[in-house]
């Protein structure tokens, strides 16, 4: 009987654009039993067996939009009890705080903070990086994990960002990318995960994340 | 091991078909832009620009259900360019699936634009398209002039000061048009592509001249280009865009493979 369960995946609309690429990619790598609602109804948050959190844009008024919208503690929930993804500003906004937007106070889930890679940044035989990380980059796998099921060490993602995370516990780091300086692209810690490229617009590796995420119990 | 150089085949579409584009007097249909779009995936382009050259505004919203084909079927990023005017023409691109807007006409009239759009929708999805031309004679230090209208019109301003600008508006990429090249298959002008690409400090996509896979390899390390755009040498199947990128890591140029 358990094979014909159904089960549904919150995808978080806090009004911050454009979700239909995400919950394409999502339809494109479910089952049947499997129901993709982009939702910004924290009763359907609570709800659902597993969250997403996507993110785009500027992380103030990512986090000011949660907030209006009443949707943190539906967050806070999810991330304690449930399978949870956040992906690109998503993984920002789980930090202690950003330096983005001259500084803003994050959901404090993973301790540390969100820095600027700068507009002078440079490569490390010194040469001039482009502002923003914007491209096909290599993702080195720093632990096993059941959302790395499948995807090539190094495979490439695709990334748009001009801030990068900093955790203060290491362990927690998932998965690491190299421009001019190494740093951290994914975090894991229990039935959290959170990805600073776009899975959904990673092609085939992306997709295998997404199918890795909807099949992912919650355990690392 | 790090960033890979991106090669984006631009799809020209009027009216909901992919044309061999706006510079070429006899266009030759290229065929149904989701299919077209569906092959570019498969041989694995980093992304997939689509230029609506459709006259009538009527006929816009051919576009965006065009878009919102794509984007439910490809996993790559979409930049979607072509009449886009108003925060509403972007929004509306942006929900259909688009991940990026390109600006053009619009940005030379009224820069503000591009400021409200970066604060709006956030930099990362707006690209300002920049034509230029070469306006210095043989002899002189080199400048080039932003034209607007196909090439048409001169706007008197100098095209390295105007991609500054509108970097400093909030444009999160460059798309640099040479108008000298666009349509001639003799190569991009790699000298306004580094003058650029070195004065600005996000990523510039190369466009205009495409003739052979060796344009593509000297856009990138002779023009110091992030990207470099093509269309007709991939649209009837002269070279494929694994061809491309095999020719471009066998000179040393890092791609996704």
């Amino acid at each position: 009987m358990n094979e014909m369960k159904k089960s549904t995946v919150a995808v978080i609309d806090y009004g911050m654009g454009n979700l239909h690429s995400v919950a394409k990619a999502l339809e494109h790598v479910a089952d049947d039993n499997t129901t993709v609602i982009v939702t910004s109804d924290p009763a359907v948050i609570d709800a659902a067996d597993r969250v997403l959190l996507p993110g785009v844009g500027a992380i103030r008024d990512c986090i000011g939009e949660m907030h209006n919208a009443g949707l943190v503690p539906s967050i806070r929930k999810a991330m304690a009890e449930k399978p949870f993804l956040a992906i690109c500003v998503g993984i920002q906004s789980l930090m202690t705080h950003s330096e983005e937007n001259g500084g803003v106070d994050c959901l404090n889930h993973f301790k540390g903070n969100a820095l600027f890679f700068g507009e002078n940044h440079k490569d490390h035989d010194g040469s001039k990086l482009k502002v923003p990380h914007m491209g096909w980059n290599q993702v080195k796998h720093t632990i096993n994990h059941p959302l790395w099921a499948d995807i090539p060490d190094n495979a490439r993602f695709y990334f748009v960002h001009s801030f990068y995370v900093v955790p203060e516990n290491k362990n927690e780091v998932a998965g690491t990318c190299d421009y001019g300086l190494t740093f951290c692209v994914a975090l894991a810690r229990d039935n959290v995960f959170a990805v600073q490229f776009h899975p959904e617009k990673s092609h085939k590796d992306g997709l295998q994340l997404y199918k890795n995420f909807l099949h992912w119990d919650g355990k690392p | 091991m790090g960033l890979a150089k991106r090669i984006i085949p631009c799809l020209d579409v009027d009216n909901g078909r992919v044309v061999k584009g706006v510079q070429f007097v006899d266009i030759r249909d290229a065929g149904d832009p989701v299919e077209v779009a569906k092959r570019y995936n498969e041989q694995g382009a980093d992304e997939i620009t689509f230029l609506d050259i459709t006259a009538s505004s009527d006929d816009r919203a051919t576009t965006v259900h065009m878009v919102e084909a794509i984007a439910s079927q490809v996993f790559i990023p979409l930049t979607v360019g072509g009449g886009i005017r108003t925060c509403e023409d972007i929004r509306r691109m942006l929900n259909a699936g688009a991940d990026k807007v390109g600006i053009n006409t619009a940005a030379v009239f009224n820069p503000e634009f591009v400021r409200e759009a970066a604060q709006r929708f956030g930099s990362q999805c707006i690209v300002v398209a920049i034509d230029a031309k070469k306006v210095s004679a043989e002899g002189e230090p080199d400048k080039w002039e932003i034209f607007t209208h196909g090439g048409r019109k001169p706007t008197g301003l100098d095209a390295v000061e105007w991609a500054k600008k509108m970097v400093a508006y909030g444009a999160g990429e460059i798309l640099l048009t040479s108008m000298d090249r666009d349509g001639t298959k003799n190569g991009f002008d790699l000298g306004i592509t580094r003058a650029i690409s070195e004065a600005v400090h996000v990523p510039v996509i190369a466009s205009g001249g495409v003739g052979n896979l060796d344009h593509l390899v000297d856009g990138v390390i002779k023009g110091k280009a992030d990207a470099v755009l093509a269309a007709s040498i991939f649209h009837f199947g002269e070279y494929s865009i694994q061809q491309a990128k095999q020719r471009m890591t066998d000179a040393g140029i890092e791609m996704r493979l």
